[in-house]
């Protein structure tokens, strides 16, 4: 079970940060998902595996997993939902406003640029020379 | 206590001056007056103790976890200087009322300089060497404002830069030093420290304490090399450069190095870093202050010199020239400060700094000529003045010491720079006051008001006092400041004006002679000096300064160039760097945990979790397979979940991963549907190593986690979750009571997060990004069903159902798995499966709720509920558990942590609404057809009417 569970967070650490790699943003967003379900099950998993001992209080009970764990990820699943939320909008205004989704801004913007609708063509041509 | 309100008093005051302003120049100028003069009578109140040789000690526990406390301590030293701080700042603040002009902000000018003078008293007074840290940031911080207070002036723009980055360059090197110093002594405070003299010398991190102090001290009094910044400063308004560049903030570093005499003076390392340093800057400082044509110029050269004459005097590091140090210290910043304020009232009344352009003045300005005169004969060390009798000390201390086994060389340089002063001093007189008078100049000279000449003619009445009369005038406070320098050692000295014919008499007459001389053939060596090189350490510092801008701008376009997957690259490899640096480093025998057995399910659940991160790979080009692959890890995570004994996380999860689910789907409808290959081989081989590197460290080091035992603390949470917290389901009592002020924390991030993403998106909707939303054209064909009858049918029947679930699974929350979170996830996913099967403005229309005051008012209950605990007297967030019993419920338990968790309700079903119905509104404005106004296409009620549909 252990052994599932430590390979388990290993593909998915990999498989994530091979996603945020990625030079556009939906696979960023998507790697950094992967990525936080494998930390929180890391998390999750410093309180050690225990099956059919869920941290509720009952006489009939043979004992406990670990509960401190559990809260700190059960926030942590919630605030990474917020995180990913924002980077998703984000990605999202970005791309309607520009009309590209890469994730490197290699001109910097001059005062024309921030005046509207400026190509970004020179960024998306650059953007595999500068990575 | 009055010891804490000599120094608060300042800062104190520091808030009237700007508020004052409004009643005029001169109630301002008053008001800035009285706070300083009630800070002197509270310090002259300690005199007789601190003269008769008591150490008056004040101190509060600031934090003392750190050994930082605000500890105060008025001795003899601390005495003297608050008395100059005080004094010459009471003198400055009528002065400075006088020559600022109408148009200079005069408030802000006072709040500045009694921000400095509070500073600087609690460098004087503090007893705890973390304490005075902290005062000596603030002196360079408050004169970095005066120094630039002239903000039009690029100059003093300039000036005030270098000096902020040379002092406080050098109080980072003394942070450093101290928190040695205190290491090896076992303490902070400076009485401790003060006995500690034997551990200190002997102890192998004296060397480094020691040059780490001196740059503090040499940076902030300006000594060679870190001269350069003084005369740059000079751009400053002359009341600053009178207070903070003769009196007070050069003396800090003089002060500092007195103040740590006793434990760090007398070893050869001291006297060679120290006494040269001094000695150097003694003679350049005298020599460049001879060819300087602006007044103030002249001056703040002629400050470095003397700043590294009595560095030099405690770098002997015997008790006699400690005593003259001490005692030159005094009247440098009595003459000093007159003399400063003496150029300035030329500058004010003439127009003009610049020496060439002055002459004559002496019949127009016969009390601003009188003043000068005397004061800078004190300068020049000519007798019966102050000035000559500190430095008769310091030739006699001289001819004593002998340099690298050479018994000549620190008299010879010395009477030099003596020689040099002397031929400043006079040129100071003589090319300003005699000589032909200027008919060109700016404005007609004439003298100044009473309030502008006065402070300085009482400096000059001191300066023939203590020439005259040394020893009744100043005799029992150099004594007593002495005593406290050399460690209070006893010494056989006396201050008189004759000590008969002595060497020192003798090198004192041959520098008057030359310098007189000097400045007659003044033409002539000024060629020379012309002729010769001229370093430019100010033009050095800007180099260097833009040599590691550059520098950084190199490195950070190399590291960071705007491409994120560079900069994530860079930090992947660092963090496996430091992982795999502590992985060698380890031990490598296998954990001895008993493992779990794993079934045939367990095995099918974790195929599927690798398959959907082998699909996500493979397939994330085609964006729509990706996200449900996602989806999938996200379900087999919540699975695991309960499997592995937390239904809590599972509940969590499984809701969190259909709200991200809808979330992404809605961002995709406008992002591209695939991701095109751009990525070379070489890229990918990159990336794909360092993610399997990643992966092999994380999934190994929870291999190693899992297979060795542990101690945990929640054995406490498990016993008191039901005494202390009134709940069985120890998760959500942990949440909402034991770590409430987490929970509180983390709320309000999320709140924050859905408001970052309401601002996000509420931009499209306006100007041209609007416009550009308009003009979309879907990219994918339309479903003509767009609303759904079965969806529609099923969701409104679902509804009232699923917010029955939802408050169930908040009400049972504290007992059994649920609770807040979960609750507000759940009823948030109901309610935007309104939007999703009947749209955007039918849901609109029946949901009026406010999302921002739904997080708002989440927010606001669980703040509350916490405060609450106040009321009853216990620490925010504690709770407590009332015994109720209802009618037909019978008897029931409420815990005030439900109040709290109702808050978390709120700002989770805000944050996620405001997030997901603002993503809907926007699709509903890209995409408004006349079809979505109705709540289903195909309407049965309707349909019987109309017969064909």
């Amino acid at each position: 079970m252990e052994f599932l569970l430590a390979s388990a967070i290993g593909v998915m650490t990999a498989t994530g940060v091979y996603l945020l790699l990625r030079a556009r943003t939906f696979p960023v967003v998507l790697g950094l998902a992967l990525l936080s379900y494998a930390t929180n099950v890391f998390l999750f998993a410093m309180g050690r595996l225990a099956v059919n001992r869920p941290p509720v209080v009952d006489a009939l009970a043979r004992g406990y997993t670990d509960p401190l764990p559990q809260a700190l990820v059960l926030t942590a699943i919630v605030i990474s939902f917020g995180m990913t939320a924002v980077l998703v909008v984000m990605s999202l205004r970005s791309f309607i406003e520009s009309g590209d989704d890469g994730v490197d801004v290699l001109v910097q913007p001059t005062e024309d640029e921030l005046g509207g609708s400026a190509p970004r063509t020179a960024a998306s041509s650059a953007r595999e020379a500068s990575q | 206590m009055s010891l804490l309100l000599i120094v608060l008093l300042p800062f104190l005051g520091a808030l009237l001056p700007a508020l004052m302003i409004r009643a005029g120049r001169t109630a301002c100028a008053t008001t800035t007056f009285s706070f300083s003069l009630i800070a002197l009578a509270l310090l002259l109140s300690h005199s007789s103790a601190v003269l008769n040789g008591e150490v008056v000690h004040a101190s509060w526990e600031w934090l003392p976890g750190l050994g930082l406390n605000a500890n105060f301590m008025l001795d003899g030293l601390g005495f003297f200087f608050a008395g100059l701080i005080l004094g010459i700042g009471l003198l400055i603040i009528v002065y400075a009322r006088f020559y600022l002009a109408k148009d200079d902000p005069m408030g802000s000018f006072y709040a500045y300089l009694l921000l400095f003078q509070g500073a600087m008293l609690g460098i004087v007074l503090s007893d705890n060497i973390l304490l005075l840290l902290v005062f000596w940031e603030l002196t360079s911080l408050s004169s970095f404002l005066l120094i630039g207070y002239w903000k039009h002036l690029p100059e003093g723009r300039q000036g005030a830069r270098m000096a902020l980055t040379v002092t406080g360059a050098g109080g980072l090197a003394m942070i450093a030093g101290m928190l040695i110093l205190g290491e090896i002594a076992g303490s902070y405070d400076l009485s401790e420290i003060l006995l500690a003299r034997e551990a200190i010398q002997a102890s192998p991190l004296y060397l480094p304490a020691l040059v780490l102090i001196l740059i503090g001290c040499f940076t902030k009094s300006a000594q060679f090399p870190f001269h350069f910044w003084l005369p740059q400063a000079m751009a400053a308004p002359t009341p600053v450069s009178a207070y903070l560049h003769s009196a007070t903030m050069v003396k800090a570093g003089l002060f500092l190095m007195a103040r740590m005499w006793p434990v760090l003076a007398g070893t050869p390392e001291w006297f060679y870093i120290v006494a040269t340093t001094g000695l150097v800057t003694m003679l350049l400082g005298a020599v460049i202050a001879l060819f300087k044509d602006d007044l103030k110029g002249l001056l703040a050269f002629s400050t470095v010199s003397h700043l590294g004459l009595v560095t030099m005097l405690l770098g002997f590091g015997t008790p006699l020239a400690a005593v003259a140090a001490v005692f030159h210290i005094l009247n440098h910043a009595i003459f000093k400060a007159a003399l400063f304020m003496n150029a300035g009232i030329v500058d004010h009344e003439t127009g003009t700094r610049h020496i060439p352009h002055l002459g004559g003045l002496l019949q127009v300005m016969p009390i601003t000529a009188t003043l000068a005169m005397v004061a800078a004969a004190s300068m020049a060390g000519l007798p019966p003045l102050n000035g000559f009798l500190s430095k008769e000390m310091m030739l006699h201390e001289a001819v004593s010491t002998a340099w690298l086994g050479s018994d000549w060389v620190v008299a010879a340089m010395a009477t030099l720079a003596a020689c040099f002063s002397v031929a400043y001093a006079l040129r100071y007189v003589g090319h300003v006051f005699f000589g032909r008078t200027r008919s060109e100049l700016p404005h007609t000279p004439h003298d100044p008001p009473l309030g502008m000449w006065l402070p300085p003619a009482l400096l000059v009445v001191l300066v023939v006092l203590i020439g005259l009369f040394p020893d009744p005038v100043a005799g029992p406070l150099v004594a007593s400041v002495s005593r406290v320098v050399t460690g209070g050692e006893v010494m056989d000295y006396h201050l008189a004006l004759w000590h008969g014919f002595t060497p020192a008499l003798g090198l004192s007459a041959i520098a008057v002679v030359c310098g007189f001389f000097m400045l007659k053939a003044y033409p002539r060596v000024r060629a020379i000096w012309a002729a010769g090189p001229h370093p430019e350490a100010r033009l050095m510092f800007r180099s260097t300064i833009s040599f590691a801008v550059e520098l950084a701008q190199a490195i950070t376009q190399g590291l960071h160039n705007g491409a994120l997957p560079r900069y994530l690259a860079f930090m992947i490899a660092t963090a496996l760097l430091l992982g795999i640096s502590a992985f060698i480093g380890g031990s490598h025998e296998a954990g001895q945990r008993p493992l779990l057995e794993a079934n045939l399910a367990t095995v099918m659940v974790w195929l599927m979790l690798v398959g959907g991160c082998l699909t996500v790979l493979l397939h994330h080009h085609e964006r729509i397979v990706g996200l449900i692959a996602v989806g999938i890890v996200g379900l087999v995570v919540s699975v695991a979940f309960v499997y592995l004994s937390a239904p809590d996380l599972a509940l969590t999860q499984i809701s969190v991963e259909v709200v991200t689910v809808v979330l992404m789907l809605l961002a995709l409808n406008f992002l591209p549907k695939d991701t095109p290959r751009e990525s070379s081989g070489a890229r990918r081989l990159r990336d794909g190593s360092l993610a399997v590197a990643s992966g092999l460290g994380i999934g190994g080091l929870a291999w190693a986690v899992l297979t060795r035992d542990f101690e945990t603390l929640s054995g406490y949470y498990l016993e008191q979750s039901v005494p202390g917290g009134g709940g069985t389901n120890v998760v959500n009592v942990i949440l909402v009571d034991f770590r409430g002020f987490d929970t509180f924390g983390e709320i309000i991030v999320l709140g924050i997060a859905a408001l970052t993403i309401y601002a996000l998106l509420d931009g499209v909707m306006r100007g041209a990004v609007q416009r550009k939303l308009v003009a979309w054209v879907p990219d994918q064909a339309r479903s003509a069903d767009r609303h759904p009858m079965m969806l529609v049918v099923a969701t409104r029947v679902g509804l009232p159902l699923a917010l029955v679930v939802g408050v169930f699974i908040f009400l049972r929350g504290h007992n059994v798995p649920g609770g807040g979170f979960i609750a507000g996830l759940l009823v948030a996913i109901a309610l935007i499966v309104q939007y999703m099967a009947s749209g955007f403005s039918w849901a609109a229309q029946r949901m009026k709720i406010d999302y921002h005051g739904l997080i708002g008012s989440g927010v606001l209950v669980a703040a509350l509920t916490g405060l609450g605990a106040w009321v009853a007297g216990y620490p925010f967030l504690t709770s407590t558990v009332w015994h109720l019993s209802l009618p037909l419920l019978g008897e029931v338990h409420v815990a005030s942590a439900m109040f709290f968790d109702t808050g978390v309700f709120l700002v989770v079903v805000g944050a996620t609404m405001l997030a997901l119905a603002n993503l809907s509104r926007i699709a509903r404005r890209a995409e408004y057809l006349p079809v979505n106004a109705e709540p289903m296409d195909i309407d049965p009620s309707l349909q019987s009417h109309s017969g064909q549909g």
